[in-house]
C-alpha cells in the first residue's frame, strides 16, 4: 500500500469511528443480557462503560458469591496484549515480580511503578504463551507501555473492547463450568489458565478472581460474548447462578483484602498532588519487589527508599469495634493523634466482623500497633452519630476459604 | 573475550571532551583507556581531506570558549597550544561597508557611528555583566533543584550576591532580559543593522531558534561567558589551526598516561545490577571497569550502548525528548587563492566573517527551517583556516570553511543530491555577492548537511551541542531533569560530552566537570561502601 | 471644587473592579469613560437591531470567583454558563472534538491516536499541577526581588517556600512551562498533529508569538488557570454577552455609591510636585482627586496622559520598550440561522463550544510568519463561538450571533496604516475560510462588524490593539509587569496607580489586576480592605 492510500484508509477508519459519540457511555458486549436482568436501574460509569452497580438486590447478590455462583462482567477492565520475542523481557522490566518465573499457562498478580518507584497500577499478568501475555488492570497505560517497548522486540495492543471478560465466582462456580462442558477445568489450580473451545473459537479460562472465593475468569472475543454468557447461564441454573453488580463484588473483595487502584491508593500517573503517590512498600505490595531479578522500572528508587527508610506509609487491615462500617474514617493513635485514613470498610456478612482497609503513617501500623482508634461519622436521619471506636491491625485477607484453593474443587 | 588489562576507567569518544575527561582522570591517578571509533582522535574538530591537497578544519573552525581551567588542568600550553591575538569578526554589508569587531567581542568596532558606538559600548558592558552572573555555573555540576546540597545552596547564595552586586537597576535589567529574545534586546539599544544582525546570528548559531524567539538571548550569554586568549567573548584561530588544539589535547592525555585506542568502536556499555561494569567493543573485546565516561551523544549512549532493559521508562522518555535536530550545515571550499571580500583587508581574514544582513534577515533565514526547508538567503559564518594552518591547502590555494544556517536535519522530502546542490548554489551565490570572483576560485566544494554531519561525526541529528541548548535544556535540565549533570541512572556511568552541562563548543568543560564529578563520587563511595551491605540486608528482608 | 478620593480612568472591567473595592472601602470614587458606553473590552454592543455582540472579549473563564462574590456580581445580573468543549475541522473532512465526558473525549481522540488520547491524561495532570501552583499567585502582588522591604522579603520567602515544596521533576516542569514553545512542549506528550494543533491554540491566543516560539507554553497556562464554579480550566459564556460582566460591575459600583461618567475622555493626568492631583478631560474640564487610577495600558497611561518630565529616565525607557503588539482581529457576525457544518454530526454539542479550522501547528506558525512580515495571515487561525446556542438573549429567536477571533493580524501593514479596503480584504480572508467548511455561510450573514487592531485601538484604547495590554512573555510577567521596579500597581508619580491588564497577572477578563491594585491603594491610604477576600484555597 503506498503512502497516499494508507493515509486515505486511515482517514476512513477515523471517520467511521465518529459514531462512538452516538452513545455517551459504551455498552459492554454483555449489555443485552445485563440490561434484560437489570431491575434496580443502578448503572454506573466504569471507565466510560455502562456497568451495573446492582442488578436486583445487593445483599442477595453478595450471598450469590459466597453461597452459589455469581457472574460479573469484567469487560471494562483494561486489557493489553503484549506479544513478541522480547515479551518476557519487556514484562520483566515493566513489572515488580520476576516474569521469568511465570510459566506459560499461569497468571500472577503484580504491579508496576514509575521511575521514582511509585505505583502506577496493580493488575494481573496472564502468560498465554511463551511469547504472549495479557495484562489486565484498572487504569490505562498505553503511552507508558509503548514508550517502555522501545528497545524491545515486542508489539503492544490494547484489547479492552475486543476481548470480553466474565468473572464466575462462588462455591458452585466449578460445577457451573463443568455443567457447561468445560472439560478438564477441574485440573486448573489457582492462577492456572487454559484455553477451551467455544463456538469455533477459544475461551481462555483462568482460576483467578477478586472475591477470595472459588472462582474463574473467562475471556473471549467480544463477538462470542453473548453465546458464552448463555452457555454459562443455562448450565448455571441448577447451581443458583446469579448476575451481580459491583456493590456485591466490592464487599467480597474487601473480605478478601484486595486493594483497588484509585480507591485504596492513588496511582502515580493520576495524582495531582505529588505526595499522594505510593511506593509498593506503602500499599502492601512490597512482597512483589524482586530485587534479585535484574533491572525493572523503579528498582533503584525502591531499593534506595528501603535503604533510607523512604516508605512513609503502610497499608493495613483493621478490625473495628462495633458494627458500623468505618468508611473514610480518620484513624487515631491514643484517640488523639491522627495517623491515617480508612479507604474501604464494610460489615463483613461472612465473618460477622467489622473490617476495614486503612493507610497509616509509619511507624503506626508498622511497629506501633496498639491503641488505634477510628472516628466514624454515621449519618442517621440528618444527624451525624460520631463514634470513636477501637481498631486492631489484623492480617489480610480477612477471609480465607479452603475452597478457593482446593484442586480439584468440590462440586459446591 | 575479556581484555586482561586492568583499567580504572574507560572514556568513550576521543573528541575534545573525551580527551579532557581522560586526562583529568589520569592525572588523578586513574588508569584510563580512551576508545575512539575513528582512526584519528579529535571528534568534531577532526578535519578530513575533501579535495586533493585540501583538508577541512572539522566542524569547529574558531576557538572561543576553551576554558582556562581546562588549559591549566591539562597544561595545554606546555603541550604546544599557542594562541595569537584575539581574531576579529567582520560583518559584511554591501551597501554600508563592513563592520569589524576587535578584541573580546567588539571591544572596539570599526565602522560604527559615534553614537552607535556609545550605545554598543553600553549594551556590551551590560551583556558582559549579565553573562558574568551565569559564568560561575560553567565550571561546576549544575545545582539539582529539588535536592540541593549544602555546597549548591552556598553556590546559589553567591550567585544571588553577585546579582545584588550589579546594583538595583542592573539586577532588574538582568531579571527582565534573561529570557528575552535577542532581536528585542538589540532593537532596544541599537540602530545599526549590521550589529543587530551579528548579535542575532551569534545568539542563534547552532540552535533552532530565530532572533525573535524568546529566550534566544541566552545563546549570546553563552558566547560571552566564554573567553579566548584572555579576552572574554573573544575568539582565536590557534597557531596550527584546530588540529593543533587536538594535538595538544592528545599530547597532554598521553603524557598523563591515557591509553588511546583508535578504531575501537564501542558496541555496548556493560551493565550489571544497575552499575556499569565496562564496555564491549565491536571486535568483541570487553574492557572491564566500574567507571565509564561517555563523551558521545546522550541518546546514543543510553539507547544504543546501555539499552532499554537497564533503564527506566520515564528516563528513556526524557532522553527521547531531547531535541537534537541540527540546523546548521558546514561548507568547505577548496580555492585556488584567497578570495577578496569587499571592504576587508588581509588582517581581517584571520578571524571570522559573518554574513547576516540584519536581525530580520536572520529571522527570515530561520523561518523555512521550521517546516523542513532552507532559505535561499542563508546566513553564514566564514573562516579561512588555511591562514593559521598552512597544511590545509597546497601552496597558493586556500580553504574556506563556513557554517550555513538554517539548514534542517529533516528536509521535507529528504536530502537528495539535487537539494544539496540547491543549497550549495544558494551559499555560493551569497558568498559571490560579498566576495566577487570567489566562484572562479572554487576548485572543489564539500557541503555537509546536518544529516551528513550525523553520519560523519556520529552525532544524532547532526547537532553539535548534542541537544538543543535552550532554556529548558540547560543547567539542571541538561541532559535531562532529574538526572542532570554528569552521573546517570547507571551507577559508574557518566556523561562527559556536549550533551551534558554546560553544552557544546570547544570548551572542554563537560569533560573536566564530569571527570571531577566521577573522582569525587569514587572517593565518597569508598567512604560509604558499607552502604552496600545495608542494601543487601534490606533486600533479604523484603517480605514474601 | 469637589475633590474625589479617587478617579479611575476607563470603565473597563479592571477599572470597575478597582473602583468597586475602593468605593466599598469608603472612598468616594469617580470612574470616567471616554465612550458613551462602559465596559472597555468586555462589552455587549447592539450594532444591528435585535443582536447583542460581545464584540471584543467573547468568553469568560479567568474572571476570579473571589471578585464575583466580593462585589455581589450575581445579584447585579452576572451569570456565567459553562460550555462544552469544541472542535477543530480537518482538511480531509473530518473533525476532532473535545467533550466534557472524560471517556467520550478519550474515544474521540483515539480516533486520531490511541496513544495521544491517553497521553492527554498525563498532560492534563501536568497542566493542572502547574495551574495549582500559579493560581494563588494571581491574587498576590508580585514582590520586588531587588527590595529589602519586609513585605517583599516575606513574599519572596513565600515563593521560595512554594518552590521548595516541589520535587525536582515539578521544578523542571515549571521551567519548561515558562520557557518552552507550546509546540515543543506538546511534542513531549503527543504525536498527532491535529491534536497538537487543537491544544496549541491556547498558547497563541492574544499573543504576538507563534506556537514554535518559546514562552507560548506559559501563554497556554494563562488560558487554563481560569475556572467556572470550581471547574479549573473550564470556559463559559456570560449571559447577555461579555458586557454582562462590566454592567454588573457598574451596577455594583453605583449601588455602593460610586459615580460613572461616560463621554469623558481624559486629556492629561494633573500633577503637582510629582503628585497626581486629578485629571483634565478633553475640552479642558478639570477633575480633582486625591489619587488617580488608570485602567489604560501602561503605554497609553504614561506616554499619552502623563507629562514625560514627571517620569524618571529608566522608567520612561522601560515603558517605551514595553512590548504591546497587536496580533489579532475579530469578526462579529449576525446570522440568519445556525450555520451548517456538514463535517459535524447533527446536533453536535461541539457547536456550543469553540470551533477551529487550523489542523496543524505548521499552519498556525505560517500564520505567524505572515504577521512578522507585516501581513495578516493568509491562512488565519480562527477561534469561533456561537454563544446564542446557550444564551438566547443575544439574538432574535432562531437567529445567531457568532464571534470570530482571528490571528494573526498586525497593527500596521508592512509599516503603513490600515485602510478600510484592507479591513474588508482581511474580512474576506476569514469569511472564505469559514465558508469552505460551511456551505451557504455567506448567505446567512445579516450583518458583520470587522475589527482589526486599528479599530480596537481607536475604540477601546488598547495600544496597537493588543488584547492583553502587553505581551505575556517572562520579561513582562510577575515582578517585570509592566516594568521592573513598578510592578506593584504604583507609578513614579505619587498617587497615580495603574490597574489594567498591563499589570500582574496580565490580560483576559480576570479582574485580578483591578482587585490587586485596589489592595495596594487601600494600603497606601491606610484604609482597611475588609471587603477584599483572599484568594480561595487550592486544596
Amino acid at each position: 500500500m503506498n503512502v497516499m492510500t494508507s493515509f486515505q484508509a486511515e482517514g476512513q477508519t477515523r471517520r467511521a469511528a465518529q459514531a462512538h459519540i452516538r452513545k455517551l457511555k459504551r455498552e459492554s458486549p454483555f449489555h443485552p443480557r445485563l440490561a434484560a436482568l437489570m431491575q434496580t436501574g443502578a448503572w454506573y460509569d466504569w471507565g466510560g462503560n455502562l456497568a451495573p452497580m446492582s442488578l436486583w438486590e445487593e445483599e442477595l447478590e453478595f450471598f450469590a458469591i459466597r453461597s452459589q455462583a455469581a457472574l460479573f462482567d469484567i469487560s471494562p477492565m483494561v486489557k493489553y496484549r503484549i506479544e513478541g520475542p522480547d515479551a518476557e523481557a519487556f514484562c520483566n522490566r515493566l513489572t515488580l515480580r520476576d516474569v521469568r518465573k511465570l510459566r506459560p499457562g499461569r497468571v500472577h498478580y503484580t504491579a508496576w511503578c514509575d521511575d521514582e518507584g511509585f505505583v502506577l497500577d496493580d493488575g494481573t499478568l496472564f502468560r498465554l504463551a511463551p511469547d504472549r501475555f495479557r495484562l489486565c488492570c484498572q487504569e490505562r497505560h498505553l503511552p507508558w507501555l509503548l514508550d517502555g517497548a522501545q528497545g524491545f522486540d515486542v508489539a503492544i495492543e490494547e484489547e479492552t473492547e475486543a476481548v470480553a471478560g466474565l468473572a464466575l465466582q462462588g462455591p458452585t462456580a466449578f460445577s457451573v463450568l463443568r455443567a457447561a462442558g468445560f472439560e478438564g477445568v477441574e485440573t486448573l489450580k489457582p492462577f492456572d489458565l487454559a484455553d477451551f473451545l467455544h463456538e469455533g473459537g477459544m475461551v481462555t479460562v483462568s482460576r483467578t478472581g477478586f472475591t477470595g472465593d472459588l472462582g474463574y475468569e473467562l475471556f473471549a472475543q467480544a463477538s462470542q460474548a453473548l453465546s458464552l454468557w448463555d452457555r454459562l447461564w443455562d448450565a448455571g441454573r441448577p447451581f443458583g447462578l446469579r448476575a451481580i453488580g459491583y456493590a456485591a463484588l466490592n464487599r467480597a473483595r474487601v473480605e478478601a483484602g484486595f486493594i483497588v487502584a484509585n480507591a485504596d491508593f492513588v496511582t502515580a500517573e493520576t495524582a495531582l498532588r505529588a505526595d499522594r503517590a505510593r511506593l509498593p512498600d506503602e500499599i502492601g505490595l512490597g512482597w512483589m519487589v524482586d530485587g534479585a531479578k535484574g533491572h525493572f522500572n523503579g528498582r533503584c528508587a525502591i531499593l534506595a527508599a528501603r535503604e533510607k527508610g523512604g516508605a512513609r506509609h503502610v497499608l493495613v487491615g483493621l478490625e473495628v469495634e462495633g458494627n458500623v462500617p468505618a468508611e473514610h474514617a480518620l484513624v487515631y493513635h491514643r484517640g488523639k493523634k491522627e495517623v491515617g485514613l480508612v479507604s474501604a470498610a464494610i460489615w463483613s456478612p461472612t465473618l460477622k466482623r467489622n473490617i476495614a482497609i486503612a493507610s497509616l503513617r509509619r511507624p503506626y501500623g508498622d511497629t506501633v500497633l496498639d491503641d488505634l482508634w477510628v472516628e466514624i461519622y454515621a449519618l442517621r436521619e440528618l444527624q451525624f452519630a460520631k463514634l470513636m471506636k477501637r481498631a486492631w491491625v489484623v492480617p489480610r485477607p480477612f477471609l480465607k476459604l479452603d475452597r478457593r484453593t482446593a484442586t480439584p474443587p468440590a462440586p459446591f | 573475550m575479556t581484555s586482561s588489562e586492568a583499567f580504572d576507567a574507560v572514556v568513550i569518544g576521543a573528541g575534545h571532551n573525551g580527551l579532557v575527561a581522560a586526562s583529568v582522570l589520569a592525572k588523578a591517578g586513574r588508569k584510563v583507556v580512551l576508545v575512539e571509533a575513528e582512526a584519528e582522535p579529535g571528534g568534531a574538530a577532526r578535519g578530513e581531506t575533501f579535495a586533493e591537497g585540501f583538508r577541512s578544519p572539522g566542524l569547529a573552525h574558531v576557538l572561543n570558549r576553551l576554558h582556562p581551567e581546562v588549559i591549566a588542568a591539562l597544561d595545554l600550553k606546555s603541550h604546544g597550544l599557542a594562541f595569537g591575538e584575539p581574531a576579529p569578526t567582520a560583518v559584511l554589508d554591501r551597501d554600508n561597508g563592513p563592520l569589524i569587531l576587535h578584541g573580546g567581542y567588539g571591544e572596539e568596532v570599526e565602522g560604527l557611528s559615534a553614537g552607535e558606538a556609545a550605545a554598543w559600548g553600553e549594551l556590551r558592558a551590560r551583556l558582559f555583566r549579565q553573562a558574568g552572573v551565569l559564568k560561575p555555573f560553567l565550571v561546576r555540576n549544575p545545582p539539582a533543584l529539588g535536592r540541593l546540597s549544602h555546597g549548591d545552596k552556598a553556590f546559589l547564595g553567591s550567585v544571588l550576591l553577585s546579582l545584588r552586586r550589579l546594583g538595583r537597576e542592573e539586577m532588574r535589567e538582568f531579571l527582565r532580559m534573561v529570557l528575552m529574545n535577542v532581536h528585542d534586546v538589540a532593537e532596544e539599544h541599537l540602530s545599526d543593522d549590521r550589529l543587530k544582525g551579528l548579535l542575532a546570528f551569534d545568539a542563534t548559531l547552532g540552535v533552532h531558534l530565530g532572533p525573535r524567539s524568546p529566550t534566544s538571548l541566552l545563546g549570546l550569554y553563552y558566547r560571552l561567558a566564554g573567553e579566548a586568549a584572555g579576552a572574554p567573548g573573544g575568539q582565536v584561530v590557534p597557531r596550527g589551526g584546530m588540529g593543533a588544539v587536538i594535538a595538544a589535547l592528545v599530547r597532554s592525555a598521553e603524557s598523563a598516561g591515557v591509553a588511546l585506542r583508535t578504531k575501537a568502536e564501542v558496541r555496548r556499555i556493560l551493565v550489571g545490577d544497575g552499575a556499569a561494569s565496562g564496555v564491549a567493543l565491536a571486535d568483541g573485546t570487553e574492557l572491564r571497569t566500574g567507571l565509564v565516561l561517555s563523551a558521545i551523544n546522550p541518546k546514543t549512549t543510553f539507547f544504543e550502548l546501555v539499552g532499554a532493559p537497564h533503564l527506566d521508562i520515564g528516563f528513556m522518555r526524557k532522553v527521547g525528548n531531547i531535541r537534537m535536530n541540527g540546523a546548521a550545515a558546514k561548507l568547505h571550499l577548496a580555492l585556488d587563492g584567497i578570495p577578496a571580500f569587499a571592504g576587508l583587508g588581509e588582517e581581517h581574514l584571520r578571524g571570522r566573517i559573518v554574513i547576516a544582513p540584519s536581525s530580520d534577515g536572520v529571522e527570515r533565514a530561520y523561518n523555512p527551517s521550521k517546516y523542513g526547508d532552507f532559505s535561499r538567503e542563508p546566513v553564514v559564518e566564514v573562516t579561512l583556516p588555511g591562514l593559521a594552518d598552512p597544511a590545509l591547502a597546497p601552496q597558493g590555494g586556500a580553504v574556506l570553511s563556513a557554517v550555513v544556517q538554517f539548514v534542517p536535519y529533516r528536509l521535507r522530502g529528504g536530502w537528495t543530491e539535487a537539494r544539496k546542490a540547491e543549497l550549495l548554489e544558494a551559499s555560493l551565490a551569497l558568498l559571490e555577492r560579498h566576495a566577487p570572483g570567489l566562484r572562479r576560485l572554487v576548485r572543489a566544494a564539500e557541503l555537509l548537511t546536518p544529516a551528513d554531519i550525523e553520519r560523519r561525526y556520529h552525532m544524532p541529528g547532526g547537532h553539535w551541542h548534542h541537544g538543543e541548548l535552550q532554556a529548558d535544556a540547560m543547567l539542571f535540565s541538561r541532559p535531562v531533569a532529574g538526572s542532570s549533570g554528569y552521573g546517570t541512572p547507571v551507577e559508574g556511568l557518566y556523561l562527559c560530552g556536549a550533551g551534558a552541562h554546560p553544552g557544546g563548543g570547544i570548551s572542554g568543560l563537560p569533560g573536566l566537570n564530569a571527570a571531577r564529578a566521577a573522582i569525587r563520587d569514587g572517593e565518597s563511595r569508598k567512604r560509604t561502601s558499607f552502604g552496600f551491605s545495608i542494601l543487601k540486608r534490606s533486600l533479604s528482608e523484603a517480605r514474601p | 471644587m469637589k475633590v474625589w478620593d479617587a478617579v479611575v480612568i476607563g470603565a473597563g472591567h479592571n477599572g470597575l473592579v478597582a473602583a468597586c473595592y475602593l468605593q466599598r472601602a469608603g472612598l468616594d470614587v469617580l470612574v470616567v469613560e471616554k465612550n458613551d458606553w462602559i465596559g472597555g473590552a468586555a462589552v455587549s454592543r447592539s450594532l444591528t437591531p435585535g443582536f447583542l455582540y460581545s464584540n471584543c472579549s467573547y468568553v469568560c473563564s479567568l474572571f476570579r470567583p473571589e471578585i464575583m462574590r466580593d462585589l455581589e456580581l450575581p445579584r447585579f445580573g452576572l451569570q456565567v454558563i459553562p460550555y462544552e468543549g469544541g472542535a477543530v475541522f480537518t482538511q480531509d473532512g473530518d473533525y476532532l472534538a473535545a467533550y466534557k465526558d472524560h471517556h467520550a473525549h478519550r474515544r474521540e481522540w483515539a480516533r486520531f491516536s490511541p496513544r495521544d488520547a491517553e497521553s492527554y491524561d498525563r498532560y492534563s495532570r501536568d497542566v493542572t499541577r502547574q495551574c495549582r501552583f500559579i493560581q494563588p499567585l494571581l491574587m498576590r502582588t508580585a514582590p520586588d526581588p531587588t527590595s529589602f522591604r519586609p513585605r517583599d522579603l516575606s513574599e519572596l520567602v513565600y515563593l521560595g517556600r512554594r518552590f521548595g515544596e516541589m520535587s525536582e521533576d515539578e521544578i523542571a516542569l515549571t521551567v519548561r512551562f515558562w520557557t518552552m514553545s507550546i509546540s515543543d512542549f506538546l511534542d513531549e506528550y503527543f504525536e498527532n498533529d491535529v491534536i497538537k494543533a487543537y491544544l496549541a491554540l491556547s498558547g497563541i491566543i492574544g499573543t504576538a508569538l507563534g506556537p514554535m516560539s518559546p514562552g507560548t507554553a506559559y501563554v497556554l497556562l494563562h488560558h487554563y488557570m481560569g475556572e467556572v464554579d470550581g471547574a479549573v480550566g473550564a470556559w463559559g459564556f456570560a449571559r447577555g454577552g461579555m458586557g454582562a460582566v462590566t454592567s454588573a460591575l457598574a451596577r455594583s459600583f453605583e449601588a455602593s455609591g460610586g459615580t460613572v461618567r461616560r463621554n469623558a475622555p481624559v486629556e492629561k493626568v494633573l500633577t503637582a510636585d510629582g503628585k497626581a492631583t486629578g485629571i483634565v478631560l478633553e475640552g479642558g474640564e478639570e477633575i480633582r482627586a486625591r489619587r488617580v487610577i488608570s485602567n489604560a495600558d501602561v503605554k497609553r497611561t504614561f506616554l499619552k496622559l502623563v507629562d514625560e518630565a514627571d517620569l524618571p529616565e529608566p522608567f520612561l525607557r522601560r515603558v517605551k520598550n514595553f512590548k504591546i503588539r497587536g496580533s489579532s482581529g475579530k469578526l462579529n457576525i449576525a446570522l440568519d440561522g445556525m450555520p451548517d457544518f456538514p463535517a459535524l454530526p447533527p446536533n453536535s454539542p461541539c457547536l456550543q463550544g469553540d470551533l477551529h479550522f487550523t489542523d496543524s501547528i505548521e499552519r498556525m506558525e505560517r500564520g505567524y510568519d505572515d504577521w512578522k512580515a507585516g501581513r495578516w495571515s493568509a491562512d488565519p487561525f480562527i477561534d469561533m463561538v456561537i454563544p446564542t446556542t446557550l444564551d438566547p438573549t443575544m439574538a432574535p429567536p432562531g437567529k445567531h450571533f457568532m464571534s470570530v477571533f482571528v490571528q494573526y493580524c498586525p497593527p500596521k501593514l508592512e509599516g503603513r496604516d490600515w485602510t478600510d479596503a484592507d479591513r474588508d480584504a482581511f474580512a474576506e480572508t476569514v469569511v472564505s475560510q469559514i465558508a469552505d467548511y460551511s456551505p451557504g455561510f455567506r448567505e446567512r450573514i445579516l450583518h458583520m462588524e470587522v475589527r482589526t487592531p486599528r479599530e480596537l485601538e481607536a475604540e477601546v484604547g488598547l495600544t496597537e490593539g493588543n488584547i492583553f495590554q502587553g505581551e505575556l512573555t517572562f520579561d513582562q510577567l510577575l515582578f517585570n509587569r509592566p516594568v521592573p521596579g513598578y510592578a506593584q500597581y504604583r507609578s513614579p508619580v505619587e498617587g497615580l496607580y495603574i490597574c489594567g491588564s498591563s499589570t500582574h497577572p496580565g490580560g483576559g477578563v480576570m479582574g485580578a489586576p483591578g482587585r490587586n491594585a485596589a489592595v495596594e491603594i487601600l494600603r497606601d491610604a491606610r484604609e482597611k480592605n475588609r471587603h477584599v477576600s483572599p484568594a480561595y484555597d487550592v486544596l
